[in-house]
């Protein structure tokens, strides 16, 4: 598992992009990724390399979900796999995130 | 340099008193022995830290006096090193396969001699260190278990209780930890029927189970008074918000079993597909989530919204929460939505089913750890659910609930509201709560909700503020009607708005009018189309909606009155037609606050 940032569009956009098993080792590299990006507009939540995701996961985005903004925030969830699509489904979590 | 207490063991004197000397030499204190026997006796009584062995020496040779020593020390780290003229390998290998630690061969270096009696006095506390550690970690972890096991009494009583153990329920919980996060709650609805909630936390142990009590307070306190679940679910779903970090949910099915409608209601939230199987066994229907988990949104975007399903005597539902799907076998494969359809599908019976899941999940999972908990549930639609005798199967949740459950029946209550009092307030939760004190009207809680709140806002907004709803038919009307909204109600001094509620009715069933007048000048209505409802004027105001709840719908005076009798109970509509409708129509949200 690997969690790697990086700005984009003149330091607008934050690229997250999640390795391996997206779960609860990963909560303290997810947080880091996002918690000091200042003047970010969108943030894409790139799952392309995840394999697996789960609830404490579901967790973590919701958590950026909630310091992008809750309701007003710009996150787009993309390059999911079949499994991470359907966890993701089954949680209706495409109400809350733009999932491509 | 630390001073150690060393034994010397050697039954040459010459050697042993040279040794002495350079170990005392040294700043240690020194026992000295002259053979096996006295060497043993010695560490018992003195309890060096370290010993110097000779090998060879009459009586009790060196190496049976250190088995006999390292027996004594049980599993404290007592450090020997033989001392030895011999230099064969087999022989030097032999000392240490006695359970010596080093050796040191005659003649002795004095510093090699003094950096081995260090180094092992390091090792010595080290190992006392360890020791010490591990007895610390077991004397929490036992503490843990013994807080764990009350807690769990606790969390038990209070997750898994209701009427779990009624005839037409089977289950099956293992937990993953002293507490899985998995909620299991059943409870018979005093109208006959049941709720039952299957839920699932993000992650176990305390959060878990933490989450788990507000939500079985509500679930038995809510149902047993009679409220619909769509009420209890939004009632949960507010109470997990709000004292829940972000981050931490709950999935949950919930079902509403109504066995004289012969149907199923069902609110699924982040949980896998659930299966409905018919009593012939051959037709599966598949349930699927359609919303977020419990927990996740505010009060105002939560969608209650239930999906209903035809289930005859003898039909049987299947819930589970993830755990099922994502259980693993040793080769880490899921056992997948595909194997657990295989299953339900190929069981000789459904009378089989609940079993063969049981075990063709547990021949999968086979020796490999469990990765998460695996609750199963069954609930099956029998003839049992019509009786609602407290005794059947419920325990003490609500056994409190038929005693009081006469509430008032034949009463009337006015509020009169003045301009201060519309600028800022919103009376609907209030006049709610009123109506909930009748047992017959909780269950239809959230439909009463939307006609006052309807009501209310059309009298309010068309009648004393004035605003047309005509308005609202495009974006940037409704976003105008809004606005003028605000700044009207914020600056309105003179108006009233009068709310009447009269309820006549006995146990079995009851009338509710509810009349609101408004101090605006009306408008042109026609009652005798107000059921038929196609007419722009009346759907601007809500009317279809309130048609499918309401016995009878109709204005008075100059359209600045409208009476609303509700009949419980209510017979032909579902709360599914009516979700649909309430979703379609927004104006209801301008209450809600």
């Amino acid at each position: 598992m690997s969690v790697r940032a990086s700005l984009e569009g003149e330091g607008r956009e934050l690229i997250i992009k999640v390795d391996g098993r997206f779960d609860f080792s990963a909560h303290q590299e997810f947080r880091e990724a996002y918690e000091h990006s200042n003047g970010v507009g969108s943030y894409v939540v790139d799952l392309g390399a995840a394999t697996y995701l789960d609830s404490s996961a579901l967790g973590m985005l919701l958590l950026l979900r909630d310091h992008a903004g809750g309701d007003n925030s710009a996150i787009c969830i993309t390059n999911c796999n079949e499994d991470v699509k359907k966890i993701l489904t089954i949680s209706n979590f495409e109400q809350l995130f733009t999932i491509q | 340099m630390a001073a150690y207490k060393v034994l010397i063991a050697d039954d040459n004197s010459v050697d042993r008193k040279v040794l002495s000397r350079v170990v005392r030499n040294q700043g240690n204190e020194v026992i000295e022995v002259s053979n096996g026997f006295e060497a043993v006796d010695a560490f018992r009584e003195h309890n060096p830290e370290i010993v110097l062995m000779d090998v060879m020496m009459p009586g009790l040779n060196g190496k049976d006096a250190t088995r006999k020593i390292k027996e004594i020390a049980n599993e404290d780290f007592v450090p020997i090193i033989f001392l030895t003229s011999l230099s064969d390998a087999q022989s030097l290998a032999d000392c240490l396969e006695s359970g010596g630690d080093d050796f040191l061969t005659k003649p002795y270096n004095h510093i090699v001699l003094q950096a081995k009696i260090n180094s092992f006095h390091r090792m010595s506390e080290m190992h006392r260190t360890l020791l010490h550690q591990r007895d610390e970690i077991a004397r929490a972890n036992k503490h843990m278990l013994q807080e764990q096991r009350v807690a769990k009494a606790v969390y038990d009583n209070v997750a898994h209780a209701g009427c779990l153990n009624a005839d037409n329920i089977r289950y099956e919980l293992s937990p993953l930890a002293v507490f899985n996060g998995d909620v299991l709650l059943a409870a018979r609805k005093p109208s006959g029927g049941m709720h039952v909630l299957l839920g699932d936390f993000t992650g176990h142990g305390l959060p878990a189970a933490i989450g788990a009590m507000p939500m079985a307070d509500i679930f038995y306190g809510m149902t047993a008074k009679g409220f619909g679940l769509r009420e209890v679910l939004r009632e949960i779903n507010q109470k997990l918000k709000s004292v829940l970090p972000v981050g931490f949910f709950c999935c949950s099915a919930a079902v509403d079993l109504a066995p004289d409608r012969q149907s199923v209601r069902v609110w699924m939230g982040g949980v896998p597909d659930c299966y409905l199987l018919r009593a012939d066994g051959k037709s599966i229907e598949t349930l699927s989530s359609r919303h977020l988990p419990l927990g996740v949104l505010s009060g105002d975007k939560f969608n209650d919204q239930m999906s209903e399903f035809p289930m005859a005597m003898g039909d049987r539902l299947f819930l589970w929460s993830d755990g099922i799907i994502e259980a693993r076998n040793d080769a880490g494969e899921m056992f997948g939505q595909d194997q657990l359809q295989h299953t339900i599908r190929n069981s000789a019976s459904p009378l089989n089913v609940f079993d063969d899941i049981q075990t063709v999940v547990n021949e999968f999972i086979g020796e490999s750890e469990q990765d998460d908990d695996t609750t199963l549930i069954e609930v099956i639609m029998s003839e049992s659910l019509h009786d609602t005798r407290e005794d059947s199967g419920q325990n003490k949740n609500s056994n409190n609930a038929n005693a009081n459950s006469r509430g008032p029946m034949d009463w009337r209550m006015e509020y009169h509201m003045e301009a201060s009092t519309l600028r800022t307030f919103n009376p609907v939760p209030l006049m709610n709560h009123i109506m909930m004190e009748v047992p017959g009207l909780r269950a239809i809680g959230g439909q009463l909700y939307t006609v006052m709140a309807e009501l209310f806002s059309n009298s309010l907004e068309h009648g004393v503020l004035g605003l047309k709803s005509s308005l609202k038919g495009s974006a940037d009307g409704f976003m105008e009607y809004y606005r003028l909204r605000e700044e009207r109600a914020s600056s309105l001094q003179d108006g009233y708005v009068r709310v009447t509620m009269q309820h006549t009715g006995d146990d079995a069933s009851g009338d509710l009018t509810l009349t609101i007048e408004d101090s605006g000048d009306g408008f042109e209505y026609d009652n005798s189309v107000l059921f038929k409802a196609s007419d722009n004027t009346y759907s601007g105001r809500g009317i279809p909606l309130l048609n499918s709840i309401c016995r009878s719908l109709k204005y008075k005076g100059k359209g600045n009155i409208v009476e609303a009798v509700i009949h419980w109970p209510i017979e032909s509509k579902t709360d599914n037609e009516l979700a649909q409708t309430t979703d379609a129509f927004p104006s209801s949200e301008a209450c809600d606050d």
